[in-house]
């Protein structure tokens, strides 16, 4: 157990603090779900990072990355989050769909959509859930026929994230019509401006429209779309092992840096803030370490050639509830002040922390609910029986 | 950068966990009880075979040289199986700071060869642990250390509701024959204890917290009720769930806590005491979960998760109560580099 870098690491993570130094926005972006100059904003930043050759630095260079290791990853991220980067309008493609597409895609594919997908010019969305397929996914209705060299996608999806704004989405459908629950899916790609497509914003909690449901009437596209064999899509998207995703979607430098403002902000407050703010204060700087650190010893793990497995689970669990908590910590310093608009003239330096307490609100839900989560790890993790 | 232990490491610990498996069972637990024999000497000696007791000894006092995260597996073992022979406190805490203050004694050699074990009187711990099997006590006094040997020093027994912790205040004529540190010598060496003292009762806290929740896990599949193994509700697989996921993030802190230990600074001793605070508490919840899961029988005597909920009380203050740890984690978080790039941190890159 070797917990310090390498020269070559050190070296590494000066190299990117100087190029974000030079190139990270001055002033934040407007949200990218607020409205589509705020999407384009980060579009723009995307294309930026690729430019940097920042885009996915763990990717293979034919498709825009560097070819990096996980803990090379985890350094990157550090400095990302470090300073003060945007957030990645195109996390449903980086993150989820890009590994998946790397362990299924055929070459063409790959060419196709990952080199693009690096470069911010196609942003995705996920089109999974639908009205009566939420945590039961496998209840999924929507269809795609194939006819010729195409499908032919009718259905309704439902709570898919960036996708009134984005160009893309990798849906789950039904291509066997007889079939049930997890057997004959697939994971197909489309248009979300394809002649057929309708999307209709999801106000949220917040006002902002960062979900929307998609309304498909007989949208043709490519049978090159589907990634997979034909009725592999469930298992597509099941499969944790053997890739990044468990370890990707949330990266720890994310918490660590929240938690370095709730810190701030709770020395700004100390004279009047209570003893128990100070315990939860303190809580919350152990849960975003004890994350880094879990984080780091799953990529150390995988880089030797190891498998995620039921980590996915717990590391989802485990994010989301300290979200919450640290959130709900900024906002006990902040007392009455708390429930201010930014724009009140007493705001004072309340910050973003009561946007950031909602948005931590739907982290127990999406990305498979904490209940399905729980299921997972006592079934795969403990061996309990199936109900 | 490498996060993980070398395959040496991972041998030594399965063997201690094979050991302990085949020795250490709430059977023989129950055995060595209604014995009421203060040790299982067949199971202490083949303990001693495996020649551990100077694990964390320089090698220049008679000892192996290794570090805390060669034996912190170790102390989750023996967490794990509720051992009640004092390994983790002979070796892990003891006979290291014997060996800082005395490095020649031949009390020492005598420890390290397994005829005797070293028991330690540290100002955090109101008693001493196994007093009365020692060979030898090594007591702090007045921020001096003194070596006592066993005949010569006034046991009183404190019981305590774990029936496999040997408790006692422990009086002496403290003098220049018993001094082997003067205060100035004594402070880092018992720092240095300390943090090792805490480490290690994390590290049997884990190892309590994942034997609770086994035990619940097996209960589970077996018990029916409704016609179906309690544990394909979901009542039941949510709360052990969730008492995983407090383990799997007490875990990583803990051996991280192991790894950093030679540091002796702020950010190794907050991650000590992070590792003791999540580990306790990691360990509290485990206990009561498999109670829960247990249903009546989970307050019976019969069954053993009460062995386990018992020394996790125990630990919970051992080696520095939840105040103190906080107090330490917190002289970090507000004292020291906060942030993405300072998981790792050492005070002398920050000097």
């Amino acid at each position: 157990m070797d917990l310090t870098y390498t020269d070559e690491q050190k070296h590494f993570r000066q190299e990117v603090r100087s190029w974000m130094e030079a190139h990270v926005p001055s002033a934040p972006l407007p949200s990218f779900d607020a409205s589509q100059e705020g999407f384009e904003a980060h579009r723009e930043w995307e294309r930026t990072l690729s430019k940097g050759r920042w885009g996915m630095v763990t990717w293979l260079e034919t498709y825009g990355g560097r070819g990096l290791d996980l803990i090379q990853w985890l350094i990157f991220e550090e400095e990302y989050y470090r300073a003060g980067a945007p957030l990645r309008v195109n996390q449903n493609g980086i993150f989820l769909l890009g590994p998946t597409l790397m362990e299924y895609g055929t070459d063409e594919q790959k060419a196709r959509f990952l080199t693009a997908m690096a470069s911010g010019d196609e942003i995705w969305a996920q089109a999974w859930s639908e009205p009566q397929a939420g945590s039961d996914l496998a209840a999924v209705k929507s269809t795609a026929t194939l006819d010729g060299d195409e499908y032919v996608l009718k259905g309704h999806k439902i709570w898919s994230s960036r996708a009134v704004f984005a160009d893309w989405a990798f849906g789950l459908f039904r291509t066997d019509p007889a079939s049930q629950r997890h057997e004959g899916l697939s994971l197909i790609f489309f248009k979300l401006d394809a002649p057929g497509v309708r999307v209709q914003a999801i106000p949220q909690i917040d006002g902002e429209t960062g979900f929307a449901e998609i309304f498909l009437e007989d949208v043709r596209v490519p049978a090159f779309n589907r990634l997979g064999t034909e009725g592999e899509g469930w298992s597509i998207c099941m499969a944790t092992a053997g890739f990044e995703r468990g370890l990707m979607l949330r990266s720890p430098a994310r918490f660590q840096m929240a938690a370095r403002r709730l810190v701030e902000l709770y020395k700004a407050h100390e004279a009047e803030a209570e003893p128990s703010v100070r315990d939860a204060v303190m809580r919350c700087v152990m849960d975003t370490e004890a994350y880094a650190l879990s984080i780091y010893s799953t990529a150390s793990r995988l880089r030797a050639g190891g498998h995620i497995g039921a980590e996915a689970s717990t590391n989802k669990i485990f994010w989301s509830e300290m979200d919450i908590s640290m959130h709900k910590a900024a906002l006990s310093i902040l007392g009455a002040r708390a429930e201010l608009l930014r724009s009140a003239p007493a705001a004072g330096d309340i910050g973003k922390w009561l946007d950031g307490y909602f948005f931590s609100l739907a982290g127990p839900i999406y990305a498979g609910s904490n209940e399905i989560q729980r299921n997972i790890i006592a079934e795969r993790l403990l061996g309990l029986p199936r109900a | 950068m490498d996060f993980r232990f070398t395959e040496e490491q991972e041998m030594t610990a399965s063997v201690v966990r094979d050991l302990l498996a085949d020795l250490c069972q709430p059977a023989d637990l129950r055995r060595l009880m209604e014995a009421g024999e203060a040790r299982d000497n067949a199971r202490w000696d083949k303990i001693v075979e495996m020649g551990l007791a100077g694990i964390l000894v320089p090698e220049h006092a008679g000892g192996l040289g290794l570090g805390a995260v060669d034996f912190v597996q170790c102390a989750e073992a023996c967490g794990y199986a509720g051992l009640p022979e004092p390994l983790v406190e002979n070796a892990g805490v003891a006979l290291p700071l014997l060996a800082g203050a005395s490095p020649a004694h031949p009390l020492l050699a005598r420890a390290l060869e397994g005829e005797i074990t070293v028991a330690v009187g540290h100002g955090a711990n109101p008693f001493v642990a196994d007093a009365d099997t020692a060979g030898a006590i090594v007591v702090e006094r007045d921020g001096e250390l003194h070596l006592i040997e066993a005949d010569s020093a006034s046991l009183t027994r404190q019981p305590s509701i774990d029936p496999f912790r040997r408790l006692f205040t422990v009086d002496f004529a403290a003098s220049e024959a018993t001094r082997i540190a003067s205060a100035g010598e004594a402070a880092p060496l018992l720092a240095q204890a300390f943090d090792q003292g805490a480490l290690f009762a994390a590290a049997q806290l884990l190892g309590i917290a994942q034997r609770c929740v086994d035990l619940a896990v097996d209960y589970a599949k077996e018990r029916q009720q409704f016609g179906k193994p309690i544990g394909s509700y979901q009542a039941i697989k949510h709360h052990l769930a969730t008492v995983q996921v407090k383990i799997e993030f007490a875990r990583p802190v803990l051996h991280a806590a192991a790894a950093m230990l030679p540091q002796r600074d702020l950010y190794s001793r907050a991650r000590i005491s992070h590792a003791k605070l999540v580990a306790a508490e990691a360990a509290d919840l485990a206990a009561r979960t498999a109670i829960q899961v247990h249903g009546a029988m989970g307050y019976s005597w019969e069954v053993d998760v009460h062995f386990f909920l018992k020394r996790a009380i125990a630990l919970d203050t051992w080696w520095g109560a939840p105040a103190l740890h906080r107090g330490r984690v917190a002289a970090r978080v507000l004292g020291g580099q906060l942030g993405p790039d300072s998981t790792f941190c050492k005070e002398q890159e920050h000097a």
